[in-house]
């Protein structure tokens, strides 16, 4: 990767930046309040889109493809068809009310916030100026099959572990050996 | 010239934040499930960043590392949850109270 000066439209990558990350923080606090399930997937799936063109942004093409196919085409996908496949009950009041519900969220957010904008603002990178670049798909694949071939084959061994977990959760109860159907 | 790296970190935190607010207080569990989503996200935001901020590539590649365990997170996660919803019938965190703890 190497820096591109650009001179054609200084405030131009700014701006895009910041109206990317207001759409991706506002559709993700939409998504995380919903009480209808169905609405919290679409607005991730907004949510998502804006990432993928922040990485745009940020010189990566071949990860922003890559985020619209997995995470808001294959992952979003795969939760809305167990949404529609479960009997989902309706939506009702939490037990001790809602301020019971957020209240240690709400802490979380405070403490979790509060520290990381004191650990920007005092850290010693947090205040240099990113330049725009831009990693091609062949650098990238380049790269990473170099360096990180392994981590690769692990990545792999890893959905084979999944897949074998998924499939047998997935069984029907009765088929289980040693255990009596309609237990 | 782009933005301060702080705001990109910061747009990566928030998000985090967002994403474990959600996991903490939601009580049904495909909202944890996306809660626990968003958390990644958020980290791959911070990683795609750094690798920006320090022209190495090393970090877009551990968000492809990041893809493959949301990826196969999620088809477990939501096979325990259908699992959840065979056995008990729901899907509500606070009334998986078996055991009576």
């Amino acid at each position: 990767m190497l820096c591109t000066i650009n001179t054609a439209a200084p405030i131009l990558f700014p701006i895009l930046f910041y109206v990317l990350g207001a759409v991706i923080i506002i559709a993700t606090g939409l998504a995380i309040t919903r009480r209808h399930l169905v609405h919290a997937i679409v607005y991730l799936v907004i949510s998502f889109i804006g990432t993928a063109l922040l990485f745009f942004l940020l010189g990566a093409p071949f990860l922003a493809a890559l985020e619209v196919i997995i995470y808001a085409g294959a992952i979003m996908v795969l939760f809305l068809f167990i949404i529609m496949m479960l009997k989902i009950e309706p939506p009702r009041a939490p037990l001790g009310g809602y301020l019971r519900q957020w209240l240690p969220a709400l802490c979380l957010v405070a403490v979790s916030l509060a520290v990381t904008v004191i650990l920007v603002s005092t850290g010693p990178s947090g205040g240099v100026p990113l330049c725009t670049a831009m990693a091609s798909p062949l650098e990238f694949g380049r790269f990473l099959f170099q360096k990180y071939w392994f981590a690769v084959e692990i990545a792999s061994y890893l959905f084979f572990v999944a897949l074998v977990g998924a499939w047998y959760l997935g069984r029907r109860e009765g088929k289980l050996p040693g255990r009596p159907a309609g237990d | 010239m782009l933005v301060p790296f702080g705001h990109l970190l910061i747009l990566a935190g928030v998000l985090f934040v967002m994403g474990a607010a959600c996991a903490v207080a939601r009580r049904n569990l495909i909202m944890i499930l996306i809660g626990v989503e968003v958390m990644l996200n958020a980290a791959g935001i911070a990683l795609v960043g750094a690798s920006l901020r320090w022209l190495q590539l090393d970090g877009q590649a551990f968000f492809i590392f990041i893809l493959a365990v949301a990826a196969s997170e999620v088809a477990v996660g939501l096979a325990l949850i259908v699992y959840c919803q065979r056995r008990t019938g729901t899907l509500d965190a606070d009334r998986y109270d078996l055991m009576k703890g």
